[in-house]
Parts: structure tokens; sequence; C-alpha cells
């Protein structure tokens, strides 16, 4: 006996039944109906869970949409001219600014490069070039771990070796706190570009003879520059805002200061202090400040964003 | 090493050409010293800040012992120090931040992944991503002058009378405004990027045959999710999760600025209270002692150990989906 293949069986012709049509029983009309309320059930749970999502979407922009908002109505009066260049008033009188606090962030956030971005970067070239290795696999699990301690216990580190010892705050130790945050960020980022630059580039250059620090140097790494480059800016987009680690360390400091070995203000640090006192003329600084940092940060994500656009979007090198 | 006398490989692992023969092996030996200099940077410098920590923490744990962790006194005038308040605070606050935030930000996750038409994924994706980039500072300024004042005059009455909470221990007594409450809200709003963008790329990373399969047999498109994306990206959710967890339990500067910063374990959510990292960074400038100080860093210390142990689990779960879930 020979079974005929499935698709045969699917077209051979039904076998006429002899029975004439009747009408549905009872029990058979009760049971397509339970199948049609259940399809309908199911459509329209289906249709209210693709909902929720959508709410979901529409909720998660609302919190954003109103940090914006009161930043820029409560904030923008009190940013002009003078917000970049006069110095803090004392308390009672409206206006002056935060110049100090600005270069301030600006010395903490160079020291943090200065730290960071080498050790980064180097640390990214060795995940990439030597993967695999025991040593490979556990820096990347630390540099993960890294990534995710709390900047505060980040703080307590710098404080620890870089504050007790000298009895006095410094620029220098906030910027090591925040350059030991931007490593594993930049270590990723770096991983990550170098990988995707292709063997047959880097086989290239050692057949001509290059030896292998060059190639990686000169070809590997250079390739690779844009991604890094956007890796790096948003590492130093992430510690610009950070304010935990520089209450132990760089402190804050009311007056013009650009000694590395002295209290330092910033940005950060002088919006805490303002928002948490119970001044007016201050509430409306620190407004001021938290827009302009927001700014900083958006800005700095921004050039990020379209330095790998511009690598993407075939705008050559 | 014993690398250093094995033949260049190049990324691939196919032998490097060249090197070896000619070339510089001298500059390609120190090449390759310093990368893996700067490589044992990374596990060097965490050692250091345990280290660091620890040390600082050190005299603290040595009086009090382990009773540091269970007691609720915390009096600088007698020195007489205990953490549970900030570590029952910490737990609560970020508790009540995942409550919040994960529904939303799987439910976003999912949008993204599986609804959103397309002019609208790359705008929403960036809105949410944003939120991960506002500083600290910023989200506890908006949350002292709006977000605190809305909860006072607005959420906490609707929570206590108009839905009858106001019975229960958790939704009891005065509203203040500053409040576990508050720190939560603030926390889920800046933990829900972290989580929505792993959620994001784990169930992108589900494979097309799981979804074809569910809706081949019939399914709808939401028990397509439930039955078939969902329980394949469930452990790498979880793993976002738990790395939203990490970020909440670290968070210092939002939170100092809205719990209200009370030593008290209280439990209503509408009293204030305090985190391990909001009492390090509210009490640092003011320690009167030594051994304040200690007590300090010796909360720095647990918050360290608590967030070391959270985040490897999370890694651990995350590399593990990454890893199955490659095609």
């Amino acid at each position: 006996m020979t079974v005929p293949p499935p698709s045969a069986a699917l077209h051979a012709p039904v076998p006429s039944p002899t029975r004439q049509p009747q009408r549905p029983s009872g029990r058979q009309r009760a049971f397509a109906e339970r199948t049609v309320r259940k399809i309908r059930r199911r459509r329209a749970a289906n249709v209210a869970m693709v909902g929720l999502t959508y709410l979901a979407a529409a909720l998660a922009t609302v919190p954003l949409v109103l940090i914006l908002a009161h930043l820029l109505t409560k904030g923008a009066s009190s940013v002009g001219l003078d917000f970049f260049t006069q110095m803090p008033k004392p308390v009672g009188d409206a206006g002056g600014g935060m110049a100090n606090a600005i270069v301030g962030t600006l010395i903490v956030i160079s020291i943090a490069a200065a730290f960071g971005l080498p050790v980064g970067i180097g640390a990214g070239l060795y995940l990439a070039e030597r993967r695999g290795t025991p040593l490979a696999t556990t820096v990347r699990f630390l540099s993960d771990v890294l990534n995710g301690l709390p900047s505060i216990v980040i703080g307590i580190f710098a404080w620890e070796f870089l504050v007790r010892p000298v009895r006095h705050f410094s620029a220098l130790a906030g910027g090591i706190a925040l350059g030991a945050m931007m490593i594993p960020l930049v270590t990723r980022a770096t991983e990550e570009m170098v990988r995707t630059v292709p063997t047959s580039l880097r086989e290239a250059a050692l057949a001509l003879g290059y030896p292998q620090w060059r190639t990686s140097l000169t070809v590997v790494l250079r390739t690779a520059l844009p991604g890094i480059v956007t890796g790096a800016l948003v590492a130093l987009a992430r510690v610009a805002g950070e304010t935990a680690p520089l209450l132990f360390t760089a402190f804050g400091n009311q007056f013009w200061s650009t000694a590395l070995d002295e209290p330092v203000a910033a940005l950060p640090l002088q919006i805490f202090t303002y928002a948490i006192s119970p001044y007016d003329e201050w509430h409306a600084q620190a407004w001021a400040g938290a827009l302009v940092l927001l700014a900083i940060v958006l800005v700095i994500s921004l050039v990020a964003r379209f330095a790998t656009r511009a690598r993407y979007g075939g705008g050559g090198d | 090493m014993t690398e250093l006398a094995a033949p260049a490989r190049t990324a691939a692992g196919a032998p490097a050409l060249g090197t070896g023969i000619e070339g510089s092996p001298v500059g390609d030996r120190i090449y390759r010293v310093s990368i893996a200099a700067f490589a044992m940077a990374v596990p060097l410098l965490l050692a250091a800040i345990a280290i660091a920590v620890f040390a600082a923490a050190w005299p603290a744990f040595r009086t009090f012992g382990p009773g540091f962790l269970t007691s609720s006194r915390w009096d600088a005038v007698e020195g007489a120090f205990g953490a549970a308040p900030a570590i029952y605070g910490t737990l609560v606050s970020s508790f009540l931040a995942l409550l919040l935030a994960t529904p939303l930000a799987i439910g976003v996750a999912i949008f993204l992944s599986e609804f959103a038409p397309g002019w609208l994924r790359q705008p929403v994706a960036f809105l949410v991503d944003l939120l991960a980039a506002i500083p600290s500072v910023v989200y506890g300024l908006w949350g002292i002058f709006v977000l605190v004042p809305l909860l006072r005059t607005h959420v906490m009455p609707f929570l206590a009378n108009t839905l009858g909470l106001g019975r229960t221990p958790l939704f009891s007594g005065p509203a203040y405004g500053p409040s576990m409450l508050a720190a939560g809200v603030v926390l889920a709003i800046m933990v829900l990027p972290y989580i929505s963008a792993v959620a994001r790329e784990v169930l992108l990373a589900v494979p097309r045959s799981q979804r074809e399969a569910a809706l081949a047999l019939g399914a709808t498109h939401w028990e397509m999710i439930w039955g078939a994306v969902l329980p394949y990206a469930r452990s790498g959710i979880v793993g976002g999760v738990i790395l939203g967890l990490g970020r909440a339990l670290g968070e210092t500067m939002a939170v100092t600025m809205v719990i209200g910063n009370r030593h008290e374990i209280a439990a209503s959510l509408f009293a204030p209270g305090y985190t391990m990292a909001s009492l390090i960074a509210n009490e640092f400038s003011e320690a009167t002692g030594d051994l304040h100080l200690s007590a300090l860093m010796a909360v720095g210390a647990t918050l360290f150990a608590i967030t070391l142990v959270v985040n490897a689990i999370a890694r651990w779960l995350v590399w593990s989906v990454s890893r199955e879930g490659a095609p």
C-alpha cells in the first residue's frame, strides 16, 4: 500500500458527502459561539496590550519633556553674558554668574580626560588585539564592574589616596576620580571600534613590512579613531555632570581658582549648593546653572553622534 | 609573559605576516607590554578602590562589628553609628524605582522593537536615551522644585484619600513632600533608559523565526510577544533590570535632594528617609570626628559590596543571553 505524498492528498478531490447539509445542532452552535467569543477576547486583549505599549512609550517621554520645559522657563531668564563672565554674588544680591564654576568644570574634566583617555584606549586596544586571553576576559569583566560602581564610591577612593594624605581638597583629586569613571566607557568603545577594523587592512600593513606596533597605532587605531572619539566624548559628557565624587575631592570654591592643588568650583557642585540653599536668588542661579550644564552635556553628546554619523555616512576620512 | 614569545597573531587569529622575520621585535615587545600594562590598570584601579574604601571604613567596622549593619542608632554626639536605616532606605527606594520603571521600560522596549512605525522609532528611542544623559544634579533640582511639590499637593492626597490607601501603613502619615516616594519616583525616571536600552537590545536579538513560528500558529501579536518573544528574552531583560538596580542603589545627588535625609526606618512611603549614598554625601562635609568619618566610609564600603554583587549578577545574565542569542 502506498501512501500518497501529502501534497497529493491535499489536492485530491474531497469525497463528496452523501449526507444532506444539516442545520447545526445546539451543541455545535454553542461551540461555534464560544470560539467566536474566544477569538474576540483574544483580539481585544491584543489591542489592549499593544495600546499599553504605545502608552508606555508616550509616558516615558513625559519626564524628559517636563524637565526640559522647566529648565527653559525657570533658567533661561538668568542665563546671559553675565552668567559666563561674572563671579557668584553674595546672598541677597540678584544676578552674578558662575564663571569660576564653568572654568573649574573645564579644568576638572581636562584632568579626567588626560588620565582616563590614555588608559582607556590602551586597555581597549589590548582587549581587541588579544581577545580570548585570560587577562582580556578578566579585564573586560572588571571594566564592566567598574562601570557599575557608584560614583560616590570612586569619590571615596580619590579622597582616601589624594585628599586625606595631603589634608586639603584639590582639583587634581576631582579629575582623577572622574578619569577613573571614564576608563571603562573608553575601554569598551575602543575595543568595539578596533574590532570593526577589517582584518584585511591590518594584513595589508603587515604585508608591507610594517611591524605590529606601527600597524596597530598608525593603521588600525587611525581607522578606528572617529569611533573612539565618539566614545571619548560620550564618556566626557557623562562625567561632566557628575557631582558626587567632587564632594570629596574638588569640594567647590566660592572664589576664582585655577590651581590644580587647591579646591576648585565646579558647575554641578555649585548647582547642588544653590539648590539646597534657602535663598530665592540662588535658586534662580541653580536653574540657570542646570540649563547651562545640560546644554554642555547635550552639545558634547550631539557632537559625538555626528562624529559617528560622519564616519558611517561615507564622508571619507 | 608567555604570549610575547608566541608568534604575533592578528585579531582574526591568523599568524601575522612580517613580524618575527624582520620588522621590529623590540618595538612590538614595547607595544605589547605597554597595552598589557594599560589593561592591567583596570584590575589595579578596582583593587585600589576596594583597598581605599575598606581601609577608610576599618575603624568603624572594628568599633561596631556586625552590629553596624543592624543598628539603627546614628548619633554623632555620642559616637554611636548604625547603618540600618540607610540600608533599608536604599533597598526600599531602589525597589520602588524598579517597580515603577520596569513595566514602563519593557513596554517602551516592546513598542520600539515590535510596533513602532519607522518614522517614530528613532525619535522615541532618542528621547528615552536622552534621559540617561541628564546629570543627576539636574534631576535633583527638578525633583526639589517641581516633583516634590507635585507629589505633596496632588499625588499623595490622591493616593491617601481618593484611593483610600491612607489606612494602609504604606501610605499613611502626613505628606511632607521630601520622602521615600519622591526618591523612588526620581530613581524610576533615572533608571528607565538603562532598563529599556538593555531590554530593546535583547528583544532585537530574538530570532525572527521565533516570531514567525508563533504567528504561523495563529497567535495574535500580543500572544506572539507574550508566548514566544518574552520567554526567549527573559533572562536578558532580568539582567537589564538588575543593571538598573545597580544604578539605583548607587545614585547619590538626586536622591539626597528629595529623600528628606532622616535616620529613621518608617513604614510609610510618605516619610522622609536616607539612603547609603545620600547619607555619605550629606554628612561628609559636617562629619565631626574620625569615627564619624569612618562610619560614613563604612556605609560606602557596604554600598560597594552590594553593588559589586548586583552588577556581577547582571553582567552574567546579560552575557549568557547575548552569547546564546547570537545567530
